[in-house]
């Protein structure tokens, strides 16, 4: 195949949906090549219409979307096809890797016959020889013991080990491209970092073009060849990764990069300020444990953890999925009961032996709490007035209000989140996800609280708007002075925001000490791992770390 | 992350969506209830059962002061009239009584007593259901079991042999069939409180130092409200039913008082000579009304519809 004449190739590309408020146009005439072999990756914040591109290629858009332009793969018209002629191109020559693994795979089915079914469906083999190929299939994909694994279920693996059979399948039929959207958001970094490796050796080796639809510019840095960046349905910029990454042209990157947060290289780091000076801490935990029944086993979600945190100070808690981050958090907002161990707030023991009920209740309005989903954040059912006012409402008891003063309380609390007083009628539904998140902010501040729980605050949001809710967080603690538990996977974000760092693994905090320390030079080999698998937004050093990676990895 | 239905003012607009103008158009159709009124009347059943519904309430209850008749005294002397002659549009049965304003008042008795109970149920329901699924545990499995227990009696029968016992009366109708049709929307709103209570708004109100009390009343209720009034409408419609039922058993209010299934009943015994004006209206009555709660169900089903999508 001659290197100019791409394997798929739109052009004016259109998608309207239908929707209750009248048609919106979520892909505007885009144009997009791509070549054989080569790993194209389409970034982009969400409602940027990249999902959508991605699902127009193959055809499985709902019945509400309208498509017009054209979509050739090798030179053949993909949009005159009939669905049955399409059938036959979908998982034969495209194929597509999905976000959550768990989901799209069949759980009652054993691993080997679902890859085998992909198999059989576009070529006549016996089964026999279709088991035999899942096999190799699976230890292509770098299953450990493929055939053991091929008879077993989907439940009985990892996260990122399912992943590996979905590429299984995608591979199967040996495509021409695979499509895969957001094909490790949903995985921890160290599992995210060896799915990307897999996803670059294929391309390599079998010639496989990967269309990597993402949001995240460290994976775009360490997997792809070229770079499509979508905004608001349209293609801003299309070009080289180290072009597009290194020296942005379009507006639109630019400020996309420049919003994501980064690590300094460890040389870079000045030193910090000194420690606060030794006063009560608003939170300590003492030997916390926290052991959940779960399917007659008792699992330790929190194991003897110890930590303090002083007025004013704010501590980043960072930690993959399953390591108790979120467990602490809860335990210090009260809503999961301790096995064992002790919890102060504000120097007053809390629970068995401590304040209880009403004392209890009144102390917890000195402490607030900002969670993860803007989407359930807020009661669909109040208006943002009534969800702000709720904290207000809950302590009307110590905090006596007229209606009049809450209502100007409310207009003051949105001011300070920077949001327009007209906002308190509205319903969340009305809101976008990060002015629902300042939403929920401002909720956590209603009562000036000397301590902030915040859990994954920013973990849903796209890049821009996330750098838009840390200023408001951190402007809003310079001037209020709460100390916060800042709980968050996302390593530069916790280093831009913390001033000490607790890295926890399997329920146990395994380093903790000052921001810098912890993150640029970490000593506990769990947080060396963990560091060394979060790809930075830059090709060229993130080359370098990759190859790092992979001979450590050899090494041990 | 990406999904297909997200506006386009959720990225970086995020700070200037106040001005953008798709906002405008989103705020005219603002509110949840002006959202789902739209959806409701796109329900053209939906709307045919209001029609009918404010039909038959205005029948029963204004209807009345329109066609005034003697409902308490017998008249021996035109027995089993057929409909349109001396005056009687449907007849009369056979003690004399004008067939069409006797539906307008065992009417008023069947939606009477369809809609109090109905509303008993519904709230006896939610409160126990939202309670045991919020609180959980040992308390949740002790209240399921009793309803549990409840739904294995079965209504009819009790409401038989409770007539048996007691004289039969419009209280004591609706306080039987709602103490016995509680039991399905405590189900209901049980399933939707163990999922509401760990969404983050109902956390964030439990780590603010709300009281459970504030969190099942101000949270946990009113967003089971879809769930509960989709329900109420098919528990007004089944308690009617069950009215009709018991009284068509001959067990129901006693006469002078009616309601539509005791006509039914009255009517039955004249089968044979052909007074088919004692069966047909009332049986329709019923029909039609039942028929209409299900549809209002229906459109409610749709106006409560969160997500919002056209069907």
């Amino acid at each position: 195949m001659s290197a100019n004449a791409p394997l798929l190739s739109i052009r004016d590309l259109h998608v309207t949906f239908r929707t209750d408020d009248g048609p919106v146009e979520a892909v505007k005439g885009i144009d997009l090549d791509i070549r054989a072999g080569e790993v194209l990756a389409l970034v982009g914040e969400s409602g940027s219409g990249k999902s959508v591109t991605a699902m127009s290629i193959l055809q499985l858009l709902p019945s509400t979307a309208t498509r017009t332009g054209t979509i050739a793969l090798d030179g053949r018209e993909l949009t005159a096809l009939s669905e049955a002629q399409m059938n036959d191109v979908r998982g034969r020559e495209i194929s597509m890797i999905f976000q959550e693994p768990m989901t799209a795979l069949n759980p009652s089915m054993r691993i080997g016959d679902q890859i085998a079914e992909a198999l059989r469906n576009h070529e006549s083999m016996t089964k026999a020889q279709a088991h035999a190929q899942a096999v190799e299939l699976l230890r292509r994909v770098g299953i450990p013991e493929p055939e053991r694994r091929a008879a077993g279920y989907a439940h009985e693996m990892s996260g990122g080990q399912r992943q590996r059979v979905v590429i299984a399948i995608a591979l199967a039929c040996g495509p021409k491209l695979i499509i895969a959207d957001e094909p490790t958001t949903a995985l921890d970094v160290t599992v995210q970092a060896e799915i990307l490796d897999l996803i670059r050796d294929l391309a390599t080796e079998r010639g496989t073009a990967f269309l990597l639809v993402t949001h995240n510019m460290g994976v775009v840095a360490d997997v792809a060849d070229r770079v499509a960046v979508m905004y608001r349905g349209s293609m801003v910029e299309v070009g080289p990764t180290t072009q597009v990454l290194r020296h942005p042209e379009a507006d639109y990157t630019q400020r996309l990069l420049a919003a994501v947060p980064r690590l300094p290289d460890a040389d870079e780091a000045e030193p910090e300020l000194p420690e606060v000076a030794e006063v009560a801490p608003v939170l300590s935990l003492a030997g916390a444990s926290v052991t959940y029944r779960k399917a007659g086993q008792n699992f330790t979600a929190l194991d003897a953890v110890s930590v303090d945190i002083a007025p004013g100070e704010i501590l980043g808690l960072v930690g993959e999925s399953g390591s108790g981050k979120s467990t602490l958090g809860k335990v210090a907002l009260g809503l999961v009961p301790m096995s064992g161990g002790e919890l102060r707030l504000f120097g007053e023991k809390v629970g068995h032996g401590g304040v209880r009920g009403r004392a209890e209740r009144r102390l917890r309005g000195r402490v607030g709490a900002v969670f993860q989903d803007p989407g359930s954040s807020l009661d669909p059912r109040a208006t943002v007035a009534e969800a702000i006012a709720e904290p207000l409402i809950v302590h009307r008891a110590s905090h006596p209000m007229s209606g009049r003063a809450r209502a100007a309380r409310v207009r003051e609390l949105l001011e300070a989140v920077e949001l327009p007083a007209a906002y308190a009628s509205r319903y969340p539904h009305e809101l976008s996800g990060g002015q629902r998140q300042r939403i929920g902010l401002a909720r956590a501040i209603a009562l000036e609280p000397e301590l902030i729980i915040a859990d994954e605050p920013t973990s849903a949001l796209d890049v821009s708007v996330q750098a838009a809710v840390l200023k408001v967080l951190r402007e809003l603690q310079e001037r209020m002075g709460f100390a916060c538990l800042f709980i968050s996977h996302d390593l530069a974000v916790v280093h831009e925001f913390s001033d000490r760092v607790a890295v926890m693994y399997a329920g146990r905090i395994v380093e903790l000490g000052r921001t810098d320390d912890v993150l640029l030079r970490p000593e506990h080999p769990y947080s060396r791992r963990l560091l060394a698998s979060v790809p930075v937004p830059d090709p060229v050093v993130q080359a370098d770390r990759r190859l790092a990676r992979l001979t450590t990895r050899s090494v041990a | 992350m990406t999904t297909v239905t997200v506006p386009a003012t959720d990225n970086a607009a995020d700070k200037t969506a106040g001005k953008a103008p798709g906002k405008a158009a989103g705020r005219a159709s603002g509110s949840p209830f002006r959202r789902g009124l739209r959806r409701f009347t796109h329900n053209r059943l939906a709307v045919f059962g209001l029609v009918v519904l404010g039909f038959f309430l205005l029948f029963c209850f204004i209807g009345p002061l329109l066609y005034p008749t003697d409902q308490v005294h017998t008249d021996l002397t035109s027995t089993m009239l057929p409909p349109g002659t001396n005056g009687h549009p449907l007849g009369t049965d056979d003690v004399g009584y004008d067939v069409l304003g006797r539906l307008m008042i065992a009417g008023q008795v069947s939606i009477v007593i369809g809609l109090a109970a109905g509303v008993l149920a519904t709230v006896i329901g939610t409160l126990w259901g939202a309670i045991a699924g919020y609180v959980g545990g040992a308390v949740d499995a002790v209240m399921m079991r009793i309803v549990d227990a409840g739904i294995a009696i079965p209504a009819t029968f009790l409401l038989l042999i409770l007539s048996a016992i007691m004289k039969p009366s419009v209280p004591l109708m609706i306080i039987v069939i709602g103490l016995v049709s509680w039991l399905v929307p405590a189900r209901l709103v049980r399933a939707e409180s163990i999922s509401l209570k760990s969404r983050e708004y109902v956390l964030a109100l439990r780590a603010m130092g709300g009281t459970h009390g504030r969190a099942v009343m101000k949270h946990i209720v009113p967003n089971t409200v879809g769930t509960i009034v989709v329900n109420a409408t098919f528990q007004v419609a089944d308690a009617i039913l069950l009215v009709a039922y018991v009284s068509f058993l001959g067990m129901g209010l006693q006469r002078p008082a009616t309601d539509w299934g005791a006509m039914l009943t009255g009517g039955m015994q004249y089968t044979y000579a052909g007074a088919w004006w004692l069966i047909f209206p009332a049986g329709l009555c019923i029909v039609l009304v039942v028929v209409a709660f299900n549809a209002i169900g229906d459109g409610l089903r749709d106006f409560f519809d969160v997500k919002g999508r056209d069907r």
